[in-house]
This record gives structure tokens, C-alpha cells and sequence, in this order.
């Protein structure tokens, strides 16, 4: 625009029909014009157009929530550290609740209901059987194929029963019916709590006096400790039946022979070793998925939230936490 | 107990979220027996007023007062105790989603009392009708209208009889009959309870016909702007904020109750 310009007006008699582009365009204009001091003259719009116009300069300014946009890098920083640091905080309160409601369940002061109890061991256990059944069969399948490969071109196809067995039993069981959880269990209990933040309902139990954390997680909490390492037994022997499949129909062993050669290969020290980590497994999963669910926000995007990390921190604790129980016993 | 006795007092409270102040200064006194209002625009803090009251947010500073005990001073068991004495309606209802209706309203009674389950089962159908749920014990909460649940967690509220009742924006989301019946079984219940009761609402209907005493919280200037019985703020408030509020941004001056 040139400085000569004075005065902006419009006219719309050739004008048929109007949406809110034009308004987009003539709030450009208006501002632009406003810039370079023009004088505007609204009076040849449309009359519907005319009371937007001034509608959309009407709104009020945000003065409840002043997040500001953009931030110094430092401030940033400085911000995330406080967050991290209130995080760590409210972990550590977290974590010295269930204690507390531990301690409160053994001397029988507990809110503790044992029906939420059987039916989350109902949830975690029974329910769970099905998917565990068929993943740690495919597993068991997955070794011995892996294993035949290699070992029957020493002709040791035998071997392919301890290869089986030790995968299963020290690792493979009790890491997948590990991760099973996390999905299945971990995510729901996240969820379950989550929502109950939402609603209000945790503090509702919180002002009549009840601690959510007894009353809620402990339960949770509880039935996976128990279940999860009965879920690893059981997918260790699904694992080991998969196995002898593979070894029965391909590699011509007989399921007697298999069977006697897991036997000799296994001792109970190593089932033990299994047994261990599935029961870190339980208190890391069940841990994750209370805390995720505890500390969620109040929004249905929160609770979508809550869940998935409650998830990736079941995966990474359990993954971190077996390579170090590995590596402390045979070191 | 002498009805003018303070109940509650709020001194020089500040709430906070992080480093977003909402509200600073706030001072006000609830009488033993009164219906008192908290009145706002959205998102002024009411319903996190309502939170620091009821133990659920420590306060940024200042203080809130059960009659001589410095709520917030107190060790929990002394907490609990007050707690005990008060009942919750929430905004959103906050029923236990996995519990039957007759399962909320008995929880309070079972944590609290040491009745004899058929006492309580009693109970439970006694508080259901009276908010006109009778035979609905078996019902969950997600199987129940909106108004309903509303209703329901009414019954929860007063499950342990209180001295306190605290409602959030009880009539939100009720039919304009519903509302008044409401509006009623509250007067009731603080009759035949002898409650004090806190109220949030936007109801003006409801504050000119229920309310004795009320506060109102601004967002703009982010602290209390009146308190007062809302008929006298009414007809003698001079804060402009008030006034349009209170007359709907009409300006006219005239209590109109339904
Ligand atoms: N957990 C939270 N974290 C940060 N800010 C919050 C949180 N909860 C509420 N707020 C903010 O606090 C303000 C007051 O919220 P509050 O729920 O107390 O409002 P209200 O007065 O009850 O509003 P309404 O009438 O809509 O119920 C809002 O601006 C909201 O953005
Ligand atoms: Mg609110």
C-alpha cells in the first residue's frame, strides 16, 4: 500500500454468499490498515459479517491461565529440574505409602477388601492363561528351531532339550510372562487408577478418611506378586512342551527321551533363579502401573498417557532389572 | 451449639497451582448452620477451595479454621476426626465406579462404625430414598443417569449424617424440577441434621432462595470481591463485578426466586 491511501470502505451488493474466510481476509486487512493509521469505514458489509467482526475483537483476554508461550532456554531447563525433582518427591511418597499400607495390612488395619483381591487375581492369573499358553508355546517352538539348526550339523540334536529347558527356565519364561503383564495387567491398572482420578473418585476415598493406596493398590499390587510367578512356572513348562514339538516331529527324538534329557539339565537352583526374577518382575510391574495411574493428570488424555508409560516403565524396569539379576548370580 | 458460633474461618489463604496463583487473600467465616455460597466465574477456584477445605491441597499460606483447630496444623488423626464430621457431593459425582450403589453408601459406614452388616444394609435403603432411589441398591454407578448418580452421591454424602456437607455444583446438569427438589431435600437435610452447609453454584435461583452467607471470588483480580448474605450484596454490594453477577448483567436490582 502506498502512504497516498486514506480511507478503506467496502462494498458487497455484488456479494451472493459469505463464510468465514472472508472474515479471516477482512480481519487482515482491518488490522493492516489499522497499522498504517487508515481510516476503516465497515458500513458496505454485510450486516451478519459487521457483528462477527466485532464479536471476534470482543473476546476478552485470557487472564485465568497465563501460560507463556514462549520461554528462555534457561528457564526451560530450570522448570523441567523443578518438575523432575516434585516427580522424584512424589515417587518417594509413593513408594513409602504401600509401605505404610503394608504394614498396616499385616497388623489387620487395612481397608484392605479381599474380594477386589480375589478378583484381581482372577484378572492377573486365570484370564491371563490363554495368551501366556501361546506365547511361551511359540517361544519354546522359536529356540528349538534356532537351536536344531546349529546343533544338527554336529548331529547333538539331543542338545536342542537343554537349549530349550535353560532358555525357558532361566529366562525366556519368566521375561515373557513378564512382559505379557506389563501389557495386559500393567496398562489396566494404570487405566483403572487413572480414571478414578479423573472422577474424583481417590478423593473421595481420601476425605472419608480411607487411604487409596491400601484400599486400591495394595490389592493390585498383591495379586500380581502372587500370580506373576505362578504365570512364569506355567510358561516355562508351556515353553519346554513347545520345544519337544519340534524336537519330537523333526528332529526324530522321542518325547521320553526329550523329556529325560530337560530333566537331567535342569536343577532346582535354576528354576529358583527364574522364580526370583518373575517375583522382581511382579512388584516392578504392579509398582509402574499404581504410580502411573496415581500421579495421572485429570483429562481422558492424561489417563491415554498414564497407560502407555506405565507400560514402557514395566518393559524397561523388567529388561534393566533382569540383565542385573543375571548378571550379580553368575558373576 | 449457638448458631452464630464460627464454624469454619478461612484467613488469608493463598492458592496456588505451582507458580499459578489463583486466589490470594482470602477471608471469610462460615456460622454454625449457615447455607453458604461460594460464587465465581469459571475457573476462579472454587472447586479448588472447596479442595483445601476438605484436606485434599495444602494451602500456598495462610489458614483454615474448624471452629478453634487450625485444620492444616493438625496431626492426620485430628484431621481425620474432622474429616469424619463432613460429607462431600463432588462435581463430577465421584462415585466408586466398581462398587454397587449400595456399596458406596455402606463403605463410609463401614470404615467409620462397627454396626452390624443388616443396621447398614438398612441404612443404605433408608439414604437412597431419601433421595428418591429406593430399590436401586444393586444398581452401578455407570448404569444410572447423570441426574441419578448426582442424587446417589448425595445419599453417599450424608451417609455418616455430617455437620458439615459440602456440594459442588449440586445442581448442574439436573432438569429445572430436579434442581428445585434438590434445592429442597438440601433445606431438609440441614434442618433435620443441623448441617452447615457449603455450597458451589451458579444457580442464582438457588443462592437467593437457599443461601444465608456467601463469598465471591474473582479471576480477574484474583481474590474475594464481597461476603455477605446474598440478598443484602444484592441490594448494597457497589463492586461492579458483583453487581452484574448477581443480577445476571442485567443491573436490576430486584430478588427474583423462582
Ligand atoms: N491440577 C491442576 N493443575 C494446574 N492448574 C489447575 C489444576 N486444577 C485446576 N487448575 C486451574 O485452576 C483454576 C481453577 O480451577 P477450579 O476447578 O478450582 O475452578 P472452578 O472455580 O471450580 O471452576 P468451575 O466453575 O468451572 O467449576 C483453573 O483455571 C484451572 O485451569
Ligand atoms: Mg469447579
Amino acid at each position: 500500500m502506498d502512504d497516498t491511501v486514506r480511507h478503506l470502505a467496502f462494498t458487497s451488493e455484488q456479494l451472493e454468499d459469505w463464510d468465514t474466510r472472508l472474515l479471516i481476509f477482512l480481519r487482515t486487512v482491518i488490522t493492516s490498515a489499522r497499522q498504517l493509521t487508515i481510516e476503516i469505514d465497515l458500513s458496505g458489509l454485510p450486516p451478519g459479517a459487521k457483528r462477527l467482526l466485532s464479536l471476534s475483537e470482543a473476546v476478552p483476554e485470557k487472564t485465568t491461565y497465563a501460560k507463556s508461550a514462549q520461554d528462555f532456554l534457561v528457564t526451560r531447563i530450570g522448570r523441567t529440574a523443578i518438575n523432575l525433582f516434585a516427580k522424584i518427591q512424589e515417587t518417594a511418597t509413593f513408594t513409602g505409602e504401600i509401605i505404610l499400607a503394608f504394614v498396616n495390612l499385616l497388623i489387620g488395619k487395612s481397608p484392605f477388601r479381599a474380594r477386589d483381591f480375589f478378583y484381581f487375581v482372577q484378572a492377573c492369573g486365570a484370564e491371563s492363561l490363554p495368551i501366556v499358553s501361546l506365547i511361551a508355546v511359540l517361544v519354546g517352538v522359536i529356540l528349538s528351531f534356532v537351536g536344531a539348526v546349529q546343533l544338527q550339523m554336529f548331529g547333538a540334536q539331543i542338545y536342542v532339550a537343554n537349549l530349550v529347558g535353560l532358555g525357558m527356565v532361566l529366562e525366556m519364561g519368566a521375561l515373557m510372562s513378564g512382559v505379557i503383564v506389563a501389557g495386559r495387567i500393567g496398562a489396566a491398572y494404570a487405566a483403572q487408577l487413572g480414571t478414578m482420578q479423573v472422577n474424583e473418585e481417590i478423593d473421595a476415598l481420601r476425605t472419608i478418611g480411607i487411604s487409596p493406596v491400601g484400599f486400591l493398590v495394595l490389592p493390585r499390587m498383591l495379586a500380581l506378586m502372587l500370580m506373576l510367578p505362578l504365570l512364569c512356572i506355567y510358561a516355562d513348562i508351556m515353553g519346554i512342551l513347545g520345544g519337544s514339538v519340534i524336537g519330537v516331529t523333526m528332529l526324530d527324538l522321542s518325547l521320553i527321551e526329550y523329556l529325560e534329557q530337560t530333566r537331567k539339565t535342569l536343577h532346582l537352583s535354576q528354576c529358583g533363579q527364574g522364580l526370583l526374577k518373575s517375583s522382581v518382575f511382579g512388584v516392578l510391574i504392579g509398582y509402574a502401573g499404581c504410580l502411573r495411574g496415581m500421579q495421572c493428570g485429570r483429562s481422558a488424555l492424561a489417563v491415554g498417557e498414564a497407560t502407555t508409560s506405565a507400560v514402557v516403565t514395566s518393559i524397561v524396569l523388567i529388561v534393566v532389572s533382569d540383565s542385573i539379576i543375571t548378571f550379580i548370580i553368575n558373576s | 451449639m449457638t448458631i452464630s458460633a464460627p464454624a469454619i474461618t478461612v484467613k488469608a489463604l493463598t492458592m496456588a497451582y505451582g507458580s499459578f496463583v489463583l486466589q490470594r487473600d482470602l477471608n471469610f467465616t462460615i456460622a454454625q448452620g449457615d447455607i453458604f455460597v461460594i460464587m465465581g466465574g469459571n475457573g476462579c477456584g472454587k472447586s479448588t477451595l472447596l479442595r483445601h477445605m476438605l484436606g485434599l491441597k495444602p494451602p500456598a499460606s495462610g489458614s483454615i479454621w474448624y471452629g478453634e483447630e487450625n485444620f492444616w496444623e493438625l496431626p492426620d488423626d485430628g484431621q481425620a476426626r474432622i474429616l469424619r464430621k463432613t460429607g462431600i457431593l463432588y462435581q463430577t459425582g465421584a462415585l466408586w465406579s466398581s462398587m454397587t450403589l449400595a456399596e458406596n453408601i455402606a463403605l463410609p459406614l463401614l470404615h467409620y462404625t462397627d454396626l452390624p452388616p443388616a443396621i447398614i444394609r438398612e441404612l443404605v435403603s433408608f439414604k437412597l430414598s431419601l433421595v428418591g432411589l429406593a430399590g436401586f441398591e444393586e444398581f452401578y454407578p455407570a448404569e444410572l443417569s447423570g441426574g441419578m448418580r448426582k442424587r446417589a452421591s448425595l445419599a453417599r454424602a450424608i451417609a455418616l449424617d455430617p455437620d458439615f456437607l459440602f456440594f459442588d455444583e449440586p445442581s448442574a446438569g439436573l432438569d429445572p424440577i430436579s434442581a428445585r427438589i434438590l434445592d429442597e431435600l438440601i433445606l431438609e437435610l440441614r434442618e433435620s441434621l443441623g448441617a452447615t452447609l457449603i455450597i458451589v453454584t451458579h444457580e442464582l435461583a438457588s443462592i437467593y432462595a437457599i443461601a444465608t452467607n456467601s463469598v465471591f471470588l474473582d479471576a480477574n483480580s484474583k481474590t474475594m470481591l464481597a461476603t455477605g448474605n446474598p440478598k443484602t450484596l444484592l441490594r448494597e454490594c457497589t463492586n461492579a463485578t458483583v453487581v452484574n453477577f448477581l443480577t445476571r448483567g442485567t443491573g436490576n436490582r430486584e430478588v427474583r426466586t423462582v
